[in-house]
């Protein structure tokens, strides 16, 4: 334990803003992967454990976009895209066949894919580690804010992530998609009944997780080193996220995710040796008080 | 009309298997009319996040004992590689070693793993009795502890302890110019991490005693995000940085650090930057950041050297690795000493192994030699430098001395009980 060094830095407005924002960066990309997780869980009952690979296929897809083009935003675009299209056929080719079946099922398809897609990755871009590089763009001193450091990319890559969490808020709260798409979660029989393709919504909600996935994916390219597998601790940070938020709803998404980057900036700088075990110690916590997470809904 | 197949055995499957049998059966004899050949067994990792280990240490292999081999092989026998994957699992890597020698046939191993699965071969070693050679595993104690030592195994890798040495030399003759007192230091939390980081400041207060570690962190192997240990190593301001990340760690680490302006504010010593595995993979590489030699082909500035690197990457279409030349070492000292014993006989190979001094392109001063009192090598090129973001990446390299380094392990042999 270092205390000393975790109240140094909440006395002063330069570490704040620093660990902050190292925060936020953390908690933001955790809450792309998270939120489709989260989705794909509310509207189609299942755990999508294969969702890191699509966080992967995101930053590989990006980073082969950057190489041919050499543009930026059509890397990111190419990754959210590119992700969004291998979501909506990997439900309706092999997920759709197993809603309704026993969990195991479900999982063990997952789990496959996991492989799988691993395995794909490593034929087209080699076992090896890649690195995207850091558009020219952004390659620019960092920002002093109130005698913290910010990097310019870092801002950027928040801002998306909010961008992205405001226009899923308030597309499923007030657009007529988003009523069928909470229509559908709620009572899929009815919704089909009323003469609406319910395997379109499926497919449409599984290719839109997917595609925050793979954005997610792509924005982290530049930063992170991309490996076959790397999508793997992605995931198990989501399901942390997730089980604290609440499973199925995006605001939790949010907040939990937020709450994991804060742990994880704060308490690197408080507890050195127990970053990690700080994030399991708060789950636990939330469970246990909170069984549903912190915005889930009581099942009936 | 759909035809349909009856299960079971049909004729020609029957005769299929029939034929396959024969041919099975046939093989033994085939053989032993070409006993001749001598099976050297090799587990190593070939998948998983480090699959490069194992296979840039194939590759270091093949190009050797096709040398080996086009010369006449291991007194007249030639060499037949058996490679086999162990998935980087220590219990795999053991069971694998045992299955190469007891139902492969293989007369000779090398161990390619990484210290963990190394030690679980070594003991495979102690118990069948069969000449290995640890080609990977850096971790000192696998040779310096006495309680480690038998008399059929060697080891061509470097050693943890002479990293540090050196390194620790080195960058205490940086911090006496520059006057860096305050370090913080960042690796990978576990073994190696933590024996590496601790031997190097070790060595680095003992070279220069006013060194203070104001910040450690212990990132978890593999972590995706460094985020929150680039921003604390930022707050404590150390005057220099000492991190042992490597491979896709490392990388990373540099890409987010690397926009957190951290390279501009300190100075950074990563001991395995200057591996073409890293030097190739990052982008922005910064200017100047402090590394120990893996393998280069431009260290040694010798000719051998350079050929050797060429070499590899005309074949195989990248460079070599660190593992590619401990395990070129490996073929090439077996060969020296099998003609030296003038025999392929594991026992005799491993009297003649002993002391062995070859050349070598690898050599500090054109010769590396086998020590004949721990088995592990010695006299290898070993040498700190800073990066430039091209080729030659690492211009110009600082030699480690060793008879400095000889002087201080035997030191910490003893302080660690060894002798």
């Amino acid at each position: 334990m270092d205390l000393d060094t975790l109240t140094g830095c909440l006395a002063s407005s330069a570490c704040l803003v620093t660990q902050t924002t190292s925060g936020f960066i953390i908690g933001m990309l955790l809450f792309l992967v998270a939120v489709g997780l989260t989705l794909i869980f509310g509207v189609l009952k299942v755990v999508n454990f294969s969702h890191g690979a699509f966080y992967m296929f995101g930053a590989y897809f990006a980073m082969t976009a950057y190489q041919l083009t050499g543009s930026f935003a059509l890397a990111m675009l190419c990754g959210a895209a590119g992700t969004a299209l291998l979501g909506l056929i990997f439900e309706r080719v092999f997920m759709s066949r197993v809603y309704g079946r026993d969990v195991l099922m479900q999982v063990l398809v997952c789990y496959a894919f996991v492989l799988i897609f691993d395995d794909v990755v490593r034929m087209i871009w080699g076992p090896e580690f890649k690195s995207m590089g850091m558009p020219a763009a952004f390659q620019i001193p960092p920002l002093f804010i109130a005698g913290g450091v910010v990097p310019p990319y870092y801002l950027l890559l928040i801002a998306v992530a909010l961008v992205a969490a405001i226009v899923l808020g308030l597309g499923l709260a007030r657009t007529r998609i988003g009523k069928v798409i909470r229509a559908a979660a709620h009572n899929p029989g009815m919704v089909s009944a009323l003469g609406i393709n319910t395997g379109l919504i499926y497919g449409g909600v599984f290719a839109l997780g997917g595609m925050l996935a793979g954005l997610a994916g792509a924005l982290a390219a530049p930063v992170r080193s991309l490996t076959p597998g790397m999508g793997f601790s992605v995931l198990i940070e989501s399901f942390i996220v997730t089980v604290i938020g609440g499973m199925g709803s995006i605001l939790g998404a949010l907040i939990g995710a937020l709450l994991i980057g804060m742990i994880r900036s704060f308490g690197s700088l408080g507890f050195p040796l127990f970053t990690e075990g700080l994030m399991y110690l708060f789950m636990v916590i939330v469970l246990v008080s909170r069984p549903t997470g912190l915005f889930g809904k009581e099942v009936a | 009309m759909t035809r349909t197949r009856k299960p079971g055995i049909s004729r020609r499957s029957t005769l299929a298997l029939m034929g396959a049998g024969a041919v099975t059966f046939a093989t033994p004899w085939v053989a032993r009319a070409q006993a001749k050949t001598i099976k050297v067994g090799m587990p190593t990792i070939l998948s998983g996040r480090v699959a490069q280990l194992g296979t840039s240490s194939r590759n270091g292999v093949m190009l050797e004992v096709e040398k080996v081999n086009a010369a006449g092989g291991l007194a007249g026998r030639q060499i037949e590689m058996v490679i086999r994957d162990s998935k980087g699992q220590p219990q795999e890597a053991a069971r694998v070693a045992r299955e190469l020698v007891n139902t492969d046939g293989c007369e000779l191993l090398i161990d390619a793993e990484a210290s963990s699965g190394a030690f679980a071969v070594h003991e495979v070693a102690r118990d069948l009795g069969v000449l290995c050679i640890h080609t990977n595993s850096e971790t000192s104690a696998l040779t310096a502890d006495p309680k480690q030592h038998i008399p059929n195994a060697f080891r061509t890798a470097r050693q943890g302890v002479h990293d540090s040495i050196v390194g620790g030399s080195y960058a205490a003759a940086i911090s006496k110019a520059k006057g860096l007192k305050k370090w913080a230091t960042c690796a990978p939390d576990y073994a190696y991490g933590r024996d590496t980081t601790g031997e190097f400041t070790l060595y680095l207060k003992r070279f220069a005693p006013d060194v203070e570690i104001i910040s450690e962190s212990w990132p978890k192997l593999f972590q995706p995000d460094y985020t929150e240990v680039v921003t604390k190593i930022l707050q404590a301001k150390p005057q220099a940085l000492y991190s042992c990340l490597w491979g896709g760690d490392l990388t990373s680490y540099i890409d987010q650090a690397n926009i957190y302006a951290l390279f501009t504010q300190m100075e950074v010593f990563a001991v395995n930057m200057a591996d073409y595995t890293a030097l190739t993979v990052v982008k922005n590489l910064p200017k100047g950041i402090h590394s120990g030699n893996r393998y280069i082909k431009t260290y040694p500035a010798t000719a051998e050297n350079a050929a050797w690197g060429d070499a590899y990457k005309a074949k195989y279409n990248e460079y070599p690795t660190n593992w590619s030349w401990e395990n070129a070492t490996a073929i090439m000292l077996l060969a020296e000493a099998s003609k030296k014993a003038n025999s392929a006989d594991g026992k005799k190979i491993a009297e003649a192994l002993r002391g062995l001094k070859i050349k070598s392109p690898f050599g500090a001063d054109g010769t590396v030699t086998m020590r004949a009192e721990d088995q592990t090598l010695i006299g290898y090129a070993i040498g700190w430098g800073t990066t430039i973001p091209q080729e030659p990446y690492v211009p110009e390299v600082k030699p480690g001395d060793w008879k400095t380094i000889l002087e201080l392990e035997a030191e910490w042999k003893k302080s660690k009980g060894y002798t």
